[in-house]
């Protein structure tokens, strides 16, 4: 594996195989060059230069790089669970070229300071983009305002809470009027503290069989309802990070469809999984928000396929082997997903649930489109970009993830979509073992 | 999207069908919840003699590992252990290893390097005896004394055991559950024994804030009115109030609960006339039941209490008998 491979003085040269163009869907892919850090040429131009490498994709997928808008680098404070180096390099594999990183650091990143902390790391570790999510809250701990233009300044594209709460209604709506003054985005994860109390799963069957404390749908779906009233009222943008309840979606749409200013989201494991996975109190699947019905899994999968939900994202969540290895009510919640975010996308394909075209869209356009970016595949547009056999299986295990955390929500098979290359800016972030370069 | 078998057959049974640990009853049909109930008979006998020893677990170490405290469902076990000759180890982890920052995994491993046989766990996280015998120490028989809401199947069996005592059937049975089902461990694992051995119908009777949702799906009806409730019911089974449950706003006061949900003579009344009560223990005398009644002729809670041993024995032996014959196998293989 050449990690460090840069294509931008010599050029790299993509022939055969299919490009996703946001705007046009997959088409036959008429030859793509990179260099300097772009993609230099495409079509009968892009063919006929003269570059030092050439890689022939029959058979695979060339997309824009996918944008994760909500990962945990765990850097800094929690380097036993992860490092911007170990979780960049994660991304790369699963075929992401740039991530939004969450607040939820130690300490947390709600000041200028802390921020340049972490892109200085990015700057000489990370092998991808990674975009800094501010703290909405002094601390997270949802009392006091962040200081906000600070946060942007330093290069914050949003701010957020996290996985936590704010205390109440009031200074949530002076949250999202503070933020409205920046321009800033506001990420929320909408989650009603005091009705999802002690629950750590969702409130339904297995929880009831179980004997396990559940969050109840109405946590979310109450906190959704709030934040559309306060994000109508207060004129600011609001984003809903990972929504869990076909409620949600539901009512997102009748928002969206008032004018309200709103983008949202779906983590992978949401769409993939059901409460029915902790059947075996197998602690892996301890997510927050909790994974909840078959009926509210194929809303988002609906939601996801009609633009209802702009993005998918990871949600990953890397831990240390001893914050999962304890009964399950003990244990941290999350995965370590960004890995198998294409595979378990690529499933959904297979199962018919969703087109290939609208799941490469909920990674790429859909979530730059909530950044306010646009990505392309066109000349000129930067060489962020990954490559990848639809085909292609690999099974994820100790050996195969570069995550610092073991537990991804499939180990025991393999895997459909393997990426093969993944370029940031013209360098390689990722490339498989065996990829011809 | 993953179809994990909902029972943990895979873990407390071995390939042959034997019981190895005692987790829960989810998975286990009719005939071993029979088989057990059978085996507690035989053990009955042992408690009634002068010398009230038979030596199928001599030899074996049995550790008593409670991080959460009970008096009679501890002295039951350590009883049992004792009456098979096993040596026994009582452990009160709630004070001890873990409250100087050891985690739990390492509490046990050390323990399984004591060469321990059998771990009895009562632990107040659903989910920790099926994370023990899971993931820590598999080779050592684990016997689940209660997790958190989960189960409590060694009581449940020993419910059974009283009611076939009474009623010599379980065809036929009307029973009624009745109080904090939500909290209730105890009341989970009755439901899926009384499903499981037949019994006509299962209700619970609470109010909604003392009820899971969707409490139906585990087999049983549900009734709001207590004197609906009691009609025609051969078994009714009081459940034990705790006094926190006026804090969380789930209940008024005691007062109001004893009104509408306490088992007084004149309730007992709408039951047939054999119905026996029952109760897990300890009891709230005046804040679920008349004393009265806990102490006249259709209460059986004392009964309970002594099957209570008997089938902790027939548990006992046979997840010691079926870890064995899985280890001996495993041995075989080995030299194989």
């Amino acid at each position: 594996m050449t990690a460090s491979a840069n294509w931008n003085e010599g050029g790299l040269k993509l022939t055969g195989g299919q490009l996703f163009e946001p705007g046009k869907g997959l088409i036959s892919n008429p030859g793509l060059l990179v260099r300097n850090g772009r993609i230099e040429a495409v079509g009968e131009q892009a063919q006929a230069a003269e570059s030092a490498a050439t890689l022939d994709a029959a058979g695979q997928v060339i997309a824009p790089g996918f944008i994760d808008l909500c990962c945990n680098l765990r850097e800094p404070g929690n380097g036993q669970k992860g490092n911007i180096a170990s979780e960049t390099r994660a991304a790369a594999h699963g075929g992401f070229t740039t991530v939004c990183a969450s607040p939820e650091t130690s300490p947390v990143n709600d000041s200028g300071a802390v921020t340049n902390l972490i892109l200085d790391s990015v700057a000489s570790r990370g092998v991808v983009r990674v975009l800094p999510i501010g703290a909405i809250t002094r601390g997270l701990d949802g009392d006091m305002l962040s200081d906000m233009a600070g946060l942007k300044a330093a290069g914050c594209v949003a701010v957020g809470n996290g996985s936590r709460g704010v205390r109440n209604a009031r200074i949530l709506r002076r949250c999202m009027a503070y933020a409205q003054t920046f321009g800033l985005t506001v990420m929320f994860s909408p989650e009603n503290t005091a009705l999802a109390a002690d629950g750590y799963a969702h409130d339904g069957q297995v929880t009831t069989r179980l004997g396990l404390l559940g969050i109840p749908e109405v946590a979310e779906t109450a906190a959704v309802m709030e934040m559309l009233l306060l994000a109508e009222e207060t004129g600011v943008r609001l984003h809903l990070s990972q929504l869990s309840c076909a409620r949600s979606v539901e009512m997102l749409a009748q928002a969206r469809d008032r004018g309200v200013k709103v983008t949202a989201d779906v983590a992978m494991h949401q769409l993939a999984f059901t409460e029915s996975a902790l059947a075996g109190f197998d602690s892996r699947f301890h997510v927050r928000p909790p994974l909840r019905g078959e009926a509210d899994r194929q809303a988002l999968v609906a939601g996801v396929r009609d633009g209802v939900i702009d993005a998918i994202v990871s949600q990953h969540q890397p831990h240390d082997s001893a914050a999962k290895q304890a009964p399950l009510p003990a244990t941290e919640p999350g995965l370590s997903s960004i890995e198998s975010v294409l595979s378990l996308g690529l499933e959904l394909v297979q199962n018919h649930e969703l087109e290939l075209p609208d799941l490469l869209r909920a990674l790429t356009a859909g979530p730059a489109a909530v950044l306010g970016r646009e990505v392309a595949l066109t000349a000129g547009a930067a060489a962020d970009l990954c490559l990848f056999d639809p085909d292609g299986h690999w099974q994820p295990s100790a050996a195969t993830l570069l995550s610092a955390g073991r537990h991804a929500p499939v180990l025991e098979r393999a895997l459909p979509g393997e990426v093969k290359l993944t370029l940031v800016a013209g360098r390689t972030a990722w490339q498989a073992p065996g990829t011809p370069l | 999207m993953t179809a994990n078998d909902p029972s943990p057959n895979h873990l407390q049974l071995t390939r042959d069908g034997q019981l190895r640990h005692f987790l829960t009853l989810d998975g286990l049909g009719q005939p071993l919840l029979t088989d057990i109930l059978d085996t507690a008979d035989s053990f009955i006998e042992v408690g009634e003699r002068s010398i009230k020893k038979v030596p199928l677990l001599r030899g074996r170490t049995v550790v008593n590992l409670f991080f959460e405290s009970s008096t009679r469902t501890r002295s039951t076990f350590e009883l049992a252990a004792k009456r098979l000759s096993a040596d026994v180890l009582n452990l009160d982890i709630s004070t001890s290893a873990t409250s100087k920052g050891e985690s739990l995994s390492d509490t046990l491993l050390n323990l399984e390097a004591m060469a321990s046989d059998m771990f009895v766990v009562r632990h107040s996280q659903s989910g920790a005896p099926h994370f023990i015998a899971e993931s820590v120490t598999p080779g050592v028989a684990i016997i689940n004394a209660g997790d958190g809401r989960h189960a409590h199947p060694t009581q449940a069996m020993l419910d059974m055991l009283t009611i076939r005592q009474h009623k010599g059937r379980f065809e036929g049975l009307k029973v009624a559950i009745v109080g904090d089902v939500l909290h209730s461990r105890v009341a989970r694992s009755q439901i899926r024994a009384l499903n499981v051995l037949g019994a006509e119908e299962v209700r619970v009777i609470a109010p909604g804030t003392l009820l899971p949702r969707d409490v139906e799906d585990l087999g049983c009806t549900v009734e709001y009115d207590m004197a609906r409730g009691m009609k025609d019911l051969d078994v009714v089974i009081m459940l034990r109030l705790q006094k926190e449950r006026m804090e969380g706003a789930l209940l008024p006061s005691e007062r109001e609960f004893y009104r509408l949900y306490g088992l007084n003579q004149e309730k007992l009344g709408l039951a047939k006339p054999d119905c026996i009560v029952m109760h897990p223990g300890p009891i709230n005398r005046g804040v679920e039941i008349e004393s009265a009644v806990a102490d006249g002729p259709q209460s059986v809670i004392l009964n309970q209490v002594t099957n209570g041993i008997a089938i902790r024995m027939a548990v006992m032996s046979m997840a010691m008998g079926g870890q064995m014959a899985e280890r001996q196998q495993r041995q075989q293989e080995g030299r194989a």
